[in-house]
Formats: C-alpha cells, structure tokens, sequence
C-alpha cells in the first residue's frame, strides 16, 4: 500500500505539536510493512539539502524531492518538499505579520541566489489563501505523476491540496483533523477557514480525529457523518533525557510550570488567577508562564496588577533543550486549555517525572489516568490540586511511579496501527 | 443436616464535602449532608424498608426457624438517627422477633485493625454499646471491616471477649478445604472462624439479576438444588454480603425481595436443613481445622486482601497522617472532634483513592463521588491538615486552661498563706507562746513552695 501523505514539518526544524505528531505518526507507520509513505510538506523558507532532487515543477513553484533517511525509521523515507510559505497555527490574520518577520530573517541567513527564490515566491505573500491553492495545484501535479493508493492530508491548510491530489487520481482521501478552527478561535471561526475545513471534511473518505473532543466538534459543528469519523490518540516519542539537563534547581521553591503558546485557546489568564489563589496561602512557590503568543503582554499586565510578579516569571519562547530543562525544574505542569484537541506536551512533562494537572476540555484526559483533570475555568480546583501536589508528598511519589509508565505505553507504533486500520477501510 | 447461616452488613460512611485548601482553617464542618441524607433516604426506600419487611415476614411465617444476622456500623446508625429514624424502628422491630443476632465491629467500620490495638478496641467497645442500647443484644460474635481479618486481628477480638469472628472464605487460604465448616484460629484456637461462601452468596448479591449469566433466573428451588449438590458431610453454608443488595443493587423490580422471602421457606421444607445464627453455630458445631492467615485477607475484588483501601501512596500516606494524629485527640475532650475523628477513619474515604479500578478491578458497589483517586487523596488530606490545626489548637488550650487552674491554687494559697499570718501576727501580739511556732514554720515553708510552682508555671507558658 502506497500512501501520499501531505504533511508538516520535518526533523531537524520541529515547532510544535503538529510537526511533532506528523513525525511520530510517520515513523510509526514506517514499521508497518507494505506500507510506504511519500512525505509532501510546505517548505517556504529555504535551508534546502543540497542532495535534493527536483522534482516537478508547476506555476514557478519549486518542488523538491530526496531521500531522506531518519533514524529510527525502518526504511528511507520520500520526502517532497514544495516551496510554498505555510507553516503550522496560521490564521490569515497572523500570516501577513509573520510573513513580514519570516522575510527579514532570510533575508540576513541565505545567498543570494536563495534570497532571488524567495522574493520570486514573496510575490504570492500578500494571500494565504493564494499559497494553499498553490500547493493545491503542485498536488494535483503529483497526484497525476505519482502512484500511490490513498491520500492523507493534516490539517486544514494542506486539505485543498488532499482534495486535489484526490480528483486528478480518484484515489480515496483520508484526513487527519489536529484541530479545528473552533478550537483555535474560541469559537470566533474564520468563515474562509470553516469553508475549507469543512469542504474536505464532506470529500474525505474518513476522517481521522485526534480525540473524542475533536470528533465531537467535526460531527456537531462541521455536521459530519459520525460513522466517518474515527479517533485515533496521538502517542509520544520515549526521550532520554541527558545528563547536563539535569542541573540543580538554583532555589529551594517549588517550580509550577505553564508551558505553551501564550494564546487564547491554551487558557493562559487561568493559569495567572491560580498563580494569586495558590501564592494567597503559600510562599515557598513560583510560577512560570513559559512560550509566547499575542497574550504574552496581556499576562504580564495581569500578573503586575495582582502584585505576584515577584514570584511569576515570564521565559518567553523555550526551544529543544530548553524545554526538557524546564521540566526538569518543575514541580507541577499545568495545562489549562480551554479546547485542546490532543496536547502532546502534558505527556512530555510526565516523562520527566513531573505531574501534571490538564483540563477536561483536552483529548489528552480522555487517555490520561495518573493525572488531575479539572475544568479550565475551574481555578479553585485547579489552585486546589496544585497545592496537593506541592504540600502531600504521597502524590509525587505516585506521579513519578505511574506516570511514566503511563506515557512509556502510549507508542506511536500503536496509532500507527490505528491508521492502518482506517486506510484499510478505505482501501478498494 | 446442615445449617445456612445468613448475614448481613449494613453500612454508610459520611462522605466528605468538596474541600479546598482554602477552606484549611477556616471551615471545620467536613460533610457533604445533601449527598449522606439523599443517599440513605434512596437506600432506606429501595432496600432497608422493604428488605427488613421481607425478611420479618419471612421470620413469622416459618415460625422463628428462619434466622439472621446483621451487623449495623456506628455511623450507619447515627444516620438513621439523623435521616430515617423509622429505618431504626424497623430493625427493632426485627430484633423483638429474637430470630435476629448483632454483631460487633469498629462503630466509624474503620481500617483502625489494622492500626492501633487500643484504638480499636476503643471503637469495638463504643459500638457495642450503640447495639445494646439499640437493640439490647450483646454481640459475642465480630464481623470487621470488609471482613478483614488475620492472625493478630483475631487475637486482639479475642482479647476483647469475642468468641467468633466471620471473615472471608479466600481461595488462596483455604486451598482445597472447603469454608462450609466452623474453623478456629491457628494462633488462637478458642476463636473459632465462620468463613463466608463466596460463590454461593455472590450468586444471590451480585448475579442474581444479570441476565448475562446462565443460570438467571435464579429462582428459590435452583438455589435449594445447589444446597443439595453441595457435599453432605459439609456442616454449614455462610450466606454473608451487603443488605443493600437487597432492593438496593438488585432493584425490587428484579424480584429480590420475593426471592429472600420465598427461599427460607424452600429450604426449610427439607428437614435436612436449618437457619442458625452465628452464635448458634460456635455452640453447637466444633471446629474442624485450625487456619492461619498471616497477612490480612478481606471480601474485596479477585485478590481477596487489603490493596483496595491501603494499596498505594496515598492510601498509606493518608492513613498513616490520620493515625500519628491519636495521641493528640485522646487529649482533646471536644466532642466535635472525637466525632470528626470518628468519622474521618470510615474505611470508603481509603477505598475512594484507590487506583485499582485503573487497571480493571472496580467494585460496582462503591461508587466513587470524586472523579478521580487523586482528587480523592487531596481532598481527605486538606480536611486532615485542617483537622490536625484543630487538635493542635484544643491541646495547646487545654495547656493554657491547666495553667489557670494553677494560676487559681497559687492564688487561693497565697490567700491562704495571708490569712495564717494575720492570724499569726494577732496571735503573736496575744501571747508569744511556742506552741504557735511550728505552725509558723509550717506556713512559711508553704510559701517557697507555691513561688518555685509559680515559676514552674511561668516556665511552661
């Protein structure tokens, strides 16, 4: 079975959850035998390998292909990039300032000869939506050139693109559903971007959710077909952590970590009014608010207003290593999403040992049991549970013993599995 | 001839309200009253009317044959108190029959065996005299919680003055004997053991109307069929499990009711068979074997031992900061907190953070009223921190009262001491006699004595 997979990023360059679920999703299904996976992502902002090869080109827009081999894959992995500018978590309202930023900082890192590309591909910046048919028409390209059974395509921004690989090849379309934009906006749905995701929602042959959550909101809000939905959890990758991580904490206090994108849908002002509620009957705790997003400021005014600044910190953007020291640090994770989807980064925190309090409203407390789920907008229990955590040491001690073990038996092997089933149905 | 011995237990904690860490000093009232009093109304309308209705007319129709046992925990009888006095009367009215026996247990139907030697028989002797002034019934037979028991367990009843104790009928102990005989204790052989059988009495308290099962429906003469294939040298047959399954898990809509009222009658009608009560039982039978049970077995799930309620962390950690607080109640002589202290060591608190069902073994019967056994463990600990500022706060008040007292002696000595010595000096200035002189030296050597207490006393505030 052949599978031409629409996808994100790519290791080395990961930036957050998608990427990191397209990665695991990928390599899990590299075990699977007969089962080979052609990789198609965006890829808008140069440091190409030189060893790619190109591939097809339509329209001006480059198109790249190489061999690509990662560890811990069980065989090489085709890999096709196609130049176009989209990366993850975009709303049009975001894209034109984040494509301003993205082209200044190329501008200083390549050659000129990338740099030329690039202002050739900047004329298209001005439309999201121009760039995603674009990538549309280079799937169409490949849909024809290619040969493959099934089509698979994450996230809204690379669906027109599963839709149009699927009318030229008439192979049947399945798509993966990380979010919605019901989930991103709070409610508040871009018409244009409900347009497109429900648009390959209804030409999807099945569509893969990340948890019931999201399953619910695709039946309810996009009016789906339940039968066609099918939820499939995400896993982890196993980390080690190293050894120059592990630094002593440089005080004594006990560390309460929020680590995200400091955006409406993560419930960061949540996290702020626990701060103050926990911080009214203990002393010896602080609290950081780690990522950033266009709530950071919003926050940090908050938080100078209930006069806790001096024991709430803002870290801004954490990168890699940076991450893991984090936890390392932490005492508590807190995820206080208001519509999380999945939420990979709760599993990360329990691999370090750290234990975690996730709100209801995530996809990640259907499968978590050795976790504390409150509601996001329920600070008492919330202020309640971070101060059991920090004040009973018998709740540590059975964090770190059942957690880890926990998330060690969520493998990406297994949701690999799952999608094979959903690619079987679909299949002749 | 053999004899089934039927037993009941009946018990309701008082479940602990939502508690936040806020509420640590600030609030002392720990109970959720709406869920106890809807809960036992709901259970006393479903199960403990009608059951103990059924099971009285069951008593007059076979004329006293038919016999029961019941034990009530202390804290289910302060609630009938409280939410449904005539549930009381009730089972008064059972006892009038004489057909019926109380058995002893700890009154809160605490985890405290397995804690504190004193403690329990302090609990042990309370609840004995609830059911005496109940029931006028002095229980000689105990039943402990969940039915746990082990060696040292029943050496501590027996040393209470118990001559029998009910207790489970595990696989794993027993091996190929079977629990249809009185046994006695191997480190204690004058406490003899009535074991339950667990097959015979999940069939009636728990499969009895799932119609999964393929001998439902279970009818009275089906049962008496299995009585008959049982093994005709065997001498007894312990029916033990909750009252509520009758009417309460099992609906009275299953025909529950009609099944225990319909059975004695069944059984009876063979003369090869009796009802005993479990007293009865250790009169009339003699042991056949002596078991050991070393580690502490109980009714619960497939494992048959302790895990459900002191498996994990929390459990021990809870239980053991709930237990380092004894010394300093027995100080306290507040009856709000011996009543706290009471109720906070309910076995269903534990039971609650347990982390069992995550991996499959859920009992249907303890419905957990947090989400999760974590949820569970924060909750009891914040009412415990704020029950053991308390205690701290009540022992360290009755230091300061013990002061005052001091304070008032020392005052009415000096008083005293005043007193003497105008006397002394009235005396003086009549007659200088020596006879007064001792009584001088006595007087003054009383003064030096009340200063160093005095300073004893200051050195302790």
């Amino acid at each position: 079975m052949k599978v031409l997979m629409f996808g994100w990023e790519f290791p080395p360059h990961i930036s957050g959850g998608l990427g990191t679920a397209c990665y695991g999703l990928t390599k899990g299904l590299s075990k699977i035998p007969n089962l080979d996976v052609t990789f198609v992502v965006p890829k808008a902002f140069g440091d190409e390998e030189n060893d790619a090869v190109h591939l097809v080109g339509a329209n001006d827009i480059s198109v790249l292909k190489r061999n690509f081999t990662i560890e811990g894959f069980m065989r090489e992995l085709n890999l096709i990039q196609v130049g176009v500018k989209l990366i993850p978590y975009l709303d049009p309202e975001e894209y034109k300032k984040q494509m301003f930023i993205k082209q200044q900082e190329v501008t200083h890192a390549y050659e000129t000869e990338n740099i030329g590309k690039l202002e050739f591909s900047g004329k298209y910046g001005a439309n999201l939506f121009q760039e995603i048919s674009n990538y549309a028409l280079v799937a169409s390209v490949l849909g024809a050139e290619l040969d493959f059974d099934i089509i698979h395509a994450h996230d809204w921004l690379t669906y027109p693109a599963g839709i149009a690989a699927k009318l030229v090849s008439g192979k049947p379309l399945v798509i993966h559903v990380h979010a919605t934009d019901f989930d991103r906006s709070g409610g508040n749905v871009n018409p244009q971007v409900f347009q497109i995701e429900k648009q390959g929602m209804q030409l999807a042959d099945k569509i893969i959710t990340v948890s019931n959550l999201t399953r619910r909101i695709v039946i309810e809000k996009y009016e789906i077909d339940p039968n066609k939905v099918i939820t499939v959890y995400n896993a982890v990758e196993p980390v080690v952590i190293k050894e120059n991580l592990t630094t002593d904490k440089p005080f004594n206090e006990k560390i309460v970590t929020f680590l995200g994108r400091i955006t409406m849908q993560k419930g960061p002002e949540y996290f702020v009014e626990v701060a103050n509620k926990v911080l009214k009957r203990m002393d010896n705790v602080r609290f950081v608010m780690a990522g950033s997003g266009d709530m950071m400021n919003k926050m940090i005014a908050r938080a100078a207003k209930l006069k806790i600044m001096d024991k709430f910190h803002f870290t801004g953007f954490l990168n890699g290593d940076d991450v893991f020291r984090m936890f390392y640090m932490s005492d508590v994770y807190v995820m206080p999403s208001i519509s999380e989807p999945f939420g990979i980064s709760p599993l990360e925190a329990m691999q370090s040992n750290v234990p975690v309090i996730i709100s209801n409203q995530s996809g990640v407390a259907e499968i978590l049991n050795h976790a504390i789920k409150v509601d996001f907008w329920d600070v008492n229990a919330m202020a309640d549970a971070i101060y059991g955590i920090l004040n009973y040491p018998a709740l540590h001690t059975m964090f770190t013993k059942h957690g880890k073990i926990e998330v060690e038996g969520l493998k990406w092997e297994t949701s690999a599995l799952k999608v094979k089933e959903v690619y079987d149905m679909v299949y002749n | 001839m053999k004899t089934i011995c039927m037993y009941f237990q009946i018990h309701q904690p008082f479940r602990l309200k939502r508690y936040r860490f806020f509420d640590i000093g600030n609030d002392h009232y720990y109970y959720n009253d709406y869920t106890n009093e809807s809960l036992l109304r709901k259970m006393a309308d479903t199960s403990y009317l009608p059951a103990s209705k059924a099971l009285k007319q069951a008593i007059v129709e076979n004329k006293g044959k038919f016999k029961i046992a019941l034990s009530i925990s202390g804290t289910t009888l302060d609630q009938f108190e409280l939410y449904a006095p005539e549930v009381l009367e009730s089972f008064q009215d059972l006892a009038k029959t004489g057909c019926v026996e109380f058995l002893g247990e700890t009154d809160s139907h605490s985890l405290v065996s397995l804690a504190n030697k004193e403690e329990f028989a302090k609990q042990v002797k309370i609840h004995r005299e609830k059911i005496k002034k109940y029931f006028n019934e002095e229980p000689t037979v105990f039943r402990n919680t969940e039915l746990i028991y082990s060696d040292q367990i029943g050496n501590d009843v027996l040393e209470m003055g118990f001559e029998a104790m009910l207790t489970e009928g595990a696989k794993h102990i027993l091996g190929w004997k079977s629990p249809d005989f009185l046994y006695c204790s191997a480190a204690n052989p004058r406490l003899k053991l009535l074991l339950r059988n667990f097959k015979l009495s999940d069939d009636i308290a728990f499969k009895f109307s799932n119609k999964n099962w393929s001998e439902y429906p279970l009818t009275a003469e089906k049962y008496k069929y299995w009585l008959d294939q049982l093994d005709p040298k065997e001498e007894n047959v312990n029916l033990f499990f909750d009252f509520e399954a009758m009417g309460g898990r099992q609906h009275a809509s299953t025909g529950i009711l009609n099944f225990i009222k319909h059975l004695p009658q069944v059984i009876l009608h063979d003369n090869r068979y009796s009802f005993s009560t479990p007293s009865e039982i250790i009169k009339n039978q003699q042991p056949i074997a002596p078991v050991s049970m070393e580690y502490p077995i109980s009714w619960a799930d497939e494992e048959r031992d302790i895990t459900a309620w002191l498996g994990n962390d929390m459990q021990s950690e809870a239980f053991n900061k709930l237990y380092s607080l004894r010394e300093l109640v027995n100080q306290c002589v507040d009856q709000k907190i011996q009543i706290d202290w009471k109720y906070l060591q309910n076995s269903d608190h534990f039971y609650y953070m347990s982390t069992k069902f995550f991996t499959g073994g859920s009992n249907p019967l303890h419905s957990n009223p947090f989400g999760s056994p974590y949820e569970a463990f924060i909750n009891y600990m914040n009412i415990l921190s704020d029950f053991s500022i308390r205690i701290q706060d009540a022992v360290n008040l009755k230091k300061y009262n013990d002061v005052d007292e001091l304070r008032k002696i020392l005052h009415e000595k000096d008083q005293l001491i005043a007193k003497y010595q105008g006397e002394l000096s009235k005396s003086q200035l009549k007659k200088a006699k020596a006879v007064t002189k001792p009584k001088v030296e006595k007087k003054t050597n009383n003064k030096p004595d009340t200063k160093n207490s005095k300073e004893e006393v200051l050195s302790i505030i």
